[in-house]
């Protein structure tokens, strides 16, 4: 006899904490203004990431198509995983001398572990870290890229 | 064929895999189980399937580098772990960082050891059966790698310590923010009681599965909510208070059960002590720098070092044997994971299948970090 009430008392209890757990189910779907999942990708106009939000390294151009990289490769040092590399070549100066400049500055996103330590060595500030997450892309050789825009040279008064 | 009938039906123990793509054991573990019918005889854990040989590619990295590298170890606690070798570094090179970092490390670590219970009580709950508890789980964490991204900048792989500071200032909003979610979390922790906690499936399922003794708990090494369950005092921010854990008051959560359940319990408890920790700090931070000058090129004199940290897993320890050079000579990791996984075998032993997955849910197994 005692069995068959405990085993009524349990199945009672158990359906109490069900109820319990669905109130909290109930109270959800009857207030929709606490939900706070994101329409992602419908809301990519208005979608604002943190100014801080590590997404992909850049080069800084400014309108005259010129950067701040002076070539001097701490960037590539600092990177633990072989990500950046500086490609310099040596150009004559209108005044007949020999400077370093960037050839190339190939940046391998696939291999990025966006860890932020190329961006503090860098003794100019020509690299920063962009927003932009979105690095799909259909083919795996997109993912190098050449940061420094064609034509473009080192700005008026940087140097190391 | 007639040796057979005259013995009548035997049962005879198979081996089954569990593992590695097994969506409860979250990530790429290999479990080898002896089975006589339902009962599990014997786990087998076989490792290897996410080794990224972390340990030897410390070895080719500058100390400033080899932070980055352990935030890929559990992935869960990425700052706790970067600040474990921060940690290490800074008393190798008898540098003491000021209030300000401290404080700031002891919030964010907090923050961390919240995101990381509050992702494995939801993902607890679906092992069980019961998805809506993740989406719970996930909402309430989404406020704190919120918080993670506009401070640190990233909102897993954070890399915000540095030897001697931190990367960047706290955000302006940051405290802001911590309170807001202090706030709303207080207020939501409690349904993680109503929706779980007193759900009679899941008590059926928890109490008195999977029992660790307090002397096996030592035994196996298993630290953290789960040694603590069964009785095992080895909180490392109250027996060896690093950064600011020895200005702060808060208890110890022990059980002495040591089943499911009380793990269960323990780490909801760890919760509400992790509020506590950072309500009493977050109006406290004092000024100062947010990173002492360093050397640019971090050299440890020749010695070995070591220091622990408690992750929401536990221990974690980080053995530095330097040369005087630039990376160190060897660097070990204590991950937590592996210790406690070692226990599972002893735990599992003579019950279900299902009772295997309750347990390996509440030993909360991170798999990057037991393979590293
Ligand atoms: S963010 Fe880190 S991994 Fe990426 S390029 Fe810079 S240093 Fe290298
Ligand atoms: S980006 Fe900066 S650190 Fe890298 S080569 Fe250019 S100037 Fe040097």
């Amino acid at each position: 006899m005692k069995a068959i009430i405990h085993y009524f008392k349990t199945i009672f209890a158990a359906l109490k904490t069900l109820v319990k757990g669905m109130a909290i189910t109930g109270h959800y779907f009857i207030h929709p203004k606490e939900i706070i999942t994101q329409q992602y990708p419908e809301n990519r106009d208005t979608l604002k990431m943190f100014e801080r939000f590590r997404g992909e390294v850049v080069l800084l151009h400014n309108e005259n198509n010129e950067h701040r990289c002076t070539g001097c490769s701490a960037c590539e040092i600092a990177c633990p995983n072989g990500t950046i590399e500086i490609i310099t070549k040596r150009v004559e100066t209108p005044e007949g001398r020999k400077v370093k400049q960037i050839d190339r500055f190939v940046y391998h996103l696939s291999m990025c572990t966006m860890c932020n330590l190329c961006i503090l060595a860098c003794p100019t500030d020509a690299i920063v870290m962009s927003n932009d997450f979105e690095h799909a892309v259909f083919d795996r050789s997109q993912l190098t890229k050449i940061l420094n825009k064609p034509g473009s040279k080192l700005m008026e008064g940087v140097r190391h | 064929m007639m040796a057979d009938k005259k013995a009548g039906l035997k049962s005879q123990e198979y081996f089954i895999n569990m593992g590695p793509q097994h969506p409860s054991t979250h990530g790429v573990l290999r479990l080898l189980l002896s089975l006589d019918g339902e009962i599990v005889k014997k786990v087998e854990p076989h490792l290897g399937y996410i080794h990224r040989s972390i340990e030897k590619m410390c070895e080719f990295d500058s100390y400033g580098q080899i932070v980055h590298l352990t935030d890929r170890m559990d992935y869960l606690a990425s700052h706790i772990n970067n600040e474990a070798v921060c940690l290490a570094v800074e008393n190798a090179l008898e540098i003491e960082v000021n209030e300000r970092i401290k404080t700031i490390r002891t919030i964010i670590a907090e923050l961390q050891r919240l995101s990381s219970h509050q992702l494995w009580w939801g993902v607890m709950g679906m092992d069980l059966g019961a998805i809506t508890t993740f989406l719970y789980g996930f909402r309430d964490r989404e406020m704190i790698t919120d918080i993670f991204e506009e401070t640190c900048g990233a909102r897993l792989t954070m890399n915000y310590n540095m030897p001697g500071g931190l990367m960047f200032d706290i955000h302006p909003d940051f405290q802001k923010k911590v309170k807001a979610f202090l706030k709303h979390f207080k207020k939501k922790l409690p349904e993680y009681d109503q929706l779980l906690s007193d759900n009679v499936i899941f008590r059926e399922r928890t109490v008195g599965v999977g029992k660790l003794s307090k002397e096996d708990a030592i035994s196996y090494g298993v630290t953290g909510p789960t040694g603590r369950a069964s009785g095992f005092s080895n909180d490392v921010r109250k027996q060896e208070a690093y950064s600011a854990y020895n200005k702060v008051n808060f208890k110890e959560i022990l059980y002495t059960e040591g089943d499911c359940f009380a793990r269960y319990k323990a780490r909801i408890d760890e919760m509400w002590e992790s509020m506590h920790i950072i309500e009493q700090l977050i109006d406290n931070i004092p000024e100062g720098l947010y990173r002492e000058k360093m050397r640019k090129v971090i050299k440890l004199p020749k010695g070995e070092y070591y220091q622990r940290v408690e992750t929401p897993r536990g221990e974690l320890g980080v053995y530095i044997i330097s040369e005087g050079g630039m990376s160190p000579y060897r660097l070990k990791f204590r991950s937590p994971g592996f210790s406690n996984l070692s226990a599972l075998d002893h735990m599992a032993r003579g019950s279900k299948i299902a009772d295997l997955v309750a347990i390996m849910s509440t030993i909360d197994l991170v798999i990057p970090d037991i393979d590293r």
